[in-house]
């Protein structure tokens, strides 16, 4: 009977697969002809405009004031006109194909950061452009980038930020991004230094500013990107949140260094930097910093105290929100106060007030808007990436790429080792050598080292170019390489420690321990320090929320009263039909002990297989992903246990019977899967056991 | 927290019974303190203000740990109503991690002690086996957040489950034996293979220092 169920799976897979591979042939396709199109929109246009504004040109073709032909056009071309916009959004597209394509194929999101095929894609877009010949490949300069193109990602990491954990992590995570950062930004540039006086690399006009300058840029980590390569591995939500913090705080900070160095570089000649200087740019580092989280803060009370006051106009909700947010990294970039950690810190604070007041409406519609702004900044980023790719502004130069590769890993496990040497002493968590070792090499490089280094004024730099080949060789080293084989090396050092589970029963014990364990670690409270939290809770409470937050509606709460009576009518029923299907089977437990006849291995596996996968997880996971929006589990709950009573109903209706549940064998769940494990979902699409429990007991009873 | 303070006797005394050391005692005191409300002791109530254990499928049988005479050390059987703070530590002195200074004959007596708070838990009529129903309640719990599991297939993996160990402790049983559950020397059979004591312990015990910031 085991057999049959791998013979169907093994069916289903296959079509399933095949069914994958035709998907994936109708999105190649697809993808070839917008490729070719836009191939073509390249190859097609005759006049080329440098900026960014649109030049409007007169329409009617060649009626008026052209001398060569009085007649009146039907059909005229003017692609000059729509260039700017059409190809951006042409970018756009082909990127969110590629990343339809990605997704299909359901292995590939779990093999490889998305990051790889947004840089596939630029790199396409590039080649496209240099064959072509464009004359004016996209321009991305400074303003465009600083106001424009980052401050939707940076509210997008804000406010989608699990609020409970990074709080609980907050002293370690801010120890760990804030010298993290320093320490790999200044050993970076100095090792850099250190090369570059030795004379055979040629490298000797670099000074000392420009290579810390570049090491500050160079240690800008994206390890986002990685993130759901380590949910796969169930990597521990410690470990997770303090990936996450570090890329969260990494950017405000490297940005803020970026500015200083530049600042220092400006003031022309390297001997008038004093001391003094230095200790002011200390000084002006956490004055950028901590007066980036201040205004950030007010802005974000402001927003939600806005919030409550909008019921009637609910479509402008998000319009606050996103305004606000706006708006707060605008007077802080004003006052050259850190803009990225105004956003996040008015995110963060806003994020709570604000889904207790606005709609619900309101809220998928933030929430679905901010993703999809975060995401064509980052694809244009990685577009304008892949263009810098294939051109002609390159200098290689391999003692200089090859030591700043070096010098990344090395410097990024130094970093983590010592700093976390020192933080372990003051956790109640500490992290092992198998997290440290995971967290020096998620060390990817994204898209913000690559525009800091595209941004440099070339009049300061004269050697622009090295930088912008070696941030991209870094780049292309530790997402393609690196994001790779993260994967592949947790679960390595994962599979090492835990004993291989041989048998039911230890999965069962192990599980049960599990389970046991978090627990009491629930009951130890160490997941949190309570005392800070309670009395936060208690001003929250008293102040805040009667400040911030609307009048309760009663409409909202009959709907959540229904839900709550449909759940405790399920748990009864579900108890009293289990305390009835035990009495049968009691008498005939007996007799059913007496013949017992081996599992065949196969039976034993399918069974462990079921097991393995089914076994309730642990704990509410903690997830984040910059591309996705997580599913909302309880609604699904609510849902699942609607389904469920109305079919138990719809069966006791059909039987005549009061309690429902008295043939357990007949009852199946229609249902949705339930969490995110999408390998659950197709291995219970396909594996039944009703037919399997039948048979088992028939040979127990042997009958 | 300060540590400098005088230790009191009773303190002390703890320490030695329970192998805690006296931060400790003290942290796990103020959590003794905040689960009971300021009282003396701690009823089964009192465990549900912890949101966090509501996703815990085998909650029910964790708080039933915690009442459990047999678990208390105390000589008689059955269930307590309520548990004082030397109770508390008992039970969370299951938990303590392995130190480095423990001999062979210490490590061997620990890690019977957290394998006979496991075999507890599983046998809840407290009759010194784990039958088959007892078996199929834990499996049962354990699968019950999953919609899509039948109550037939979670049955069926205890009874394979039960197969297993019944071939792994009496070997080869003839026709007409009947294997009646599993004992406690059997549970001790079927753990050999996996080593309790690094998994069976909660991290936060470790603490040495002062913990300010987690």
């Amino acid at each position: 009977m085991c057999y049959i169920c791998n013979k169907i799976v093994a069916a289903a897979d296959m079509g399933s697969a095949t069914l994958a591979h035709a998907k994936l042939l109708n999105w190649l396709l697809l993808l070839s002809s917008l490729v070719c199109c836009s191939a073509a929109a390249y190859v097609d246009e005759p006049n080329l405009s440098n900026s960014f504004l649109p030049h409007y040109e007169p329409h009617q073709g060649g009626a008026v004031g052209s001398s060569q032909d009085t007649r009146l056009h039907v059909f005229t071309v003017d692609y000059g006109y729509v260039q700017i916009p059409y190809e951006v959004t042409l970018w756009i597209l082909l990127a969110s194909l590629a990343k339809i394509g990605f997704h299909l194929y359901h292995r590939l999101p779990r093999l490889m950061p998305e990051s790889c095929i947004l840089i596939v894609i630029g790199a396409l877009v590039g080649a496209i452009i240099f064959v072509s010949d464009h004359k004016s490949p996209p321009v991305m300069n400074s303003s465009i980038y600083f106001l424009y193109l980052l401050p939707p990602i940076i509210l997008e990491e804000g406010y989608f930020m699990p609020t409970r954990p990074f709080f609980e992590n907050f002293g370690s995570i801010l120890w760990w991004s804030l010298l993290g950062s320093l320490l790999n930004s200044f050993g970076i540039g100095l090792s850099l230094y250190g090369i570059c006086q030795i004379e055979a690399f040629g490298l000797t006009d670099l000074d000392l500013l420009q290579n810390l300058l570049f090491g500050s840029m160079i240690s800008a980590v994206d390890p986002v990107a990685a993130l759901v390569v380590f949910e796969e591995a169930s990597v521990n939500e410690q470990l997770y949140m303090m990936i996450f913090g570090e890329s969260l705080l990494n950017d405000g900070i490297t940005v803020v260094l970026y500015n200083i160095f530049i600042a220092f570089i400006q003031m022309h000649r390297y001997e008038e930097i004093e001391s003094i200087d230095v200790f002011a740019g200390f000084a002006r580092f956490f004055v950028v910093g901590l007066g980036g989280v201040f205004f950030g803060i007010v802005f974000g009370f402001v927003s939600a105290f806005m919030t409550r006051f909008t019921h009637n106009v609910s479509t402008i909700e998000p319009l606050l929100v996103f305004m606000f947010s706006y708006l707060a990294y605008l007077s802080a970039e004003t006052l050259y106060i850190s803009g990225i950690l105004a956003m996040t810190s008015c995110a963060v604070t806003m994020k709570k007030y604000v889904e207790e007041n606005v709609s619900q409406n309101s809220y998928t519609t933030i929430k679905y808007f901010m993703k999809m702004l975060s995401s064509v900044s980052e694809t244009l980023i990685f577009v304008f990436m892949g263009v810098s790719t294939v051109g002609k502004n390159h200098e290689w130069n391999w003692a200089f790429i090859c030591f700043t590769l070096l010098f990344c890993l090395i410097w990024r496990t130094l970093s983590v080792f010592a700093l976390f040497y020192i933080s372990n002493k003051f956790r109640t968590y500490p992290f092992t050598f198998k997290d440290q070792l995971i967290i020096s090499y998620s060390g990817l490089r994204g898209a913000s080292s690559f525009s800091l280094v595209f941004l440099l004024p070339v009049n300061l730099f004269p050697r622009k170019k090295l930088f912008i080949t070696a941030t991209l060789a870094v780049i292309y080293f530790t997402v393609f390489i690196q994001g790779v084989t993260i994967g592949p090396l947790v679960k390595y050092l994962d599979v090492k420690k835990t004993n291989k589970k041989e048998s039911i029963n230890e999965e069962i014990h192990v599980r049960l321990m599990d389970h046991l364990k978090a627990g009491i670690e629930d009951i130890c409270g160490h997941w949190s320090h309570y005392q800070l939290r309670d009395k936060f809770k208690k001003i929250d409470n008293k102040y805040l929320k009667k400040i911030l937050i609307r009048e309760h509606q009663p409409k909202s709460s009959i709907v959540s009263l229904y839900k709550k009576m449909e759940i405790k009518l399920a748990i009864e029923m579900a108890e009293s039909s289990m305390k009835l299907s035990e009495t049968p089977t009691a008498s005939s437990q007996n007799s059913r002990n007496r013949h017992v006849r081996r599992l065949s291995p196969a039976e034993m596996k399918s069974l462990r297989d079921v097991l393995a996968h089914n076994l309730y997880q642990v704990r509410q996971r903690v997830s984040y992903n910059r591309h996705n929006l997580p599913t909302n589990t309880s609604e699904k709950q609510a849902q699942e246990i609607l389904i469920r009573r109305q079919h138990s109903l719809r069966q006791s209706y059909r039987k005549g019977n009061s309690l429902p549940w008295v043939n357990t064998t007949e009852v199946r769940y229609l249902s949705l899967p339930q969490g995110p494990s999408q390998r659950t979902r197709q291995k219970a699409r396909h594996v039944t056991f009703t037919g399997n429990g039948h048979a088992l007991l028939c040979i127990l009873l042997q009958q | 927290m300060g540590s400098a303070h005088s230790v009191p006797a009773e303190m002390r005394e703890l320490a030695d019974r329970t192998g805690f050391t006296s931060e400790q005692i003290e942290h796990l005191h103020r959590r003794f303190k905040q689960l009971s409300q300021d009282q003396l002791t701690i009823r089964k109530e009192n465990f549900d203000n912890i949101p966090d254990l509501e996703f815990n499928p085998i909650r029910g049988k964790i708080v039933h740990a915690f009442f459990d005479k047999r678990n208390l050390r105390q000589e008689s059987d059955g269930l307590a109503d309520e548990i004082n703070f030397e109770d508390f530590l008992t039970i969370m002195s299951y938990f303590r991690p392995i130190e480095m200074n423990m001999d062979e004959e210490q490590l061997d007596r620990f890690r019977k002690e957290k394998l006979k708070f496991l075999f507890h838990m599983y046998d809840s009529d407290h009759d010194g086996k784990i039958t088959l129903q007892e078996y199929r309640n834990v499996v049962e719990e354990l699968l019950s957040g999953n919609p899509h599991l039948e109550k037939e297939s979670a049955r069926s993996i205890a009874d394979g489950a039960m197969m297993e160990a019944a071939s792994i402790c009496v070997g080869q049983m003839g026709p007409d034996q009947v294997y009646e559950g599993i004992t406690f020397d059997d549970f001790l059979k079927m753990w050999q293979g996996i080593d309790i004591e690094t998994k069976m312990h909660v991290r936060f015990l470790n603490v040495d220092t002062i913990a300010h910031c987690y």
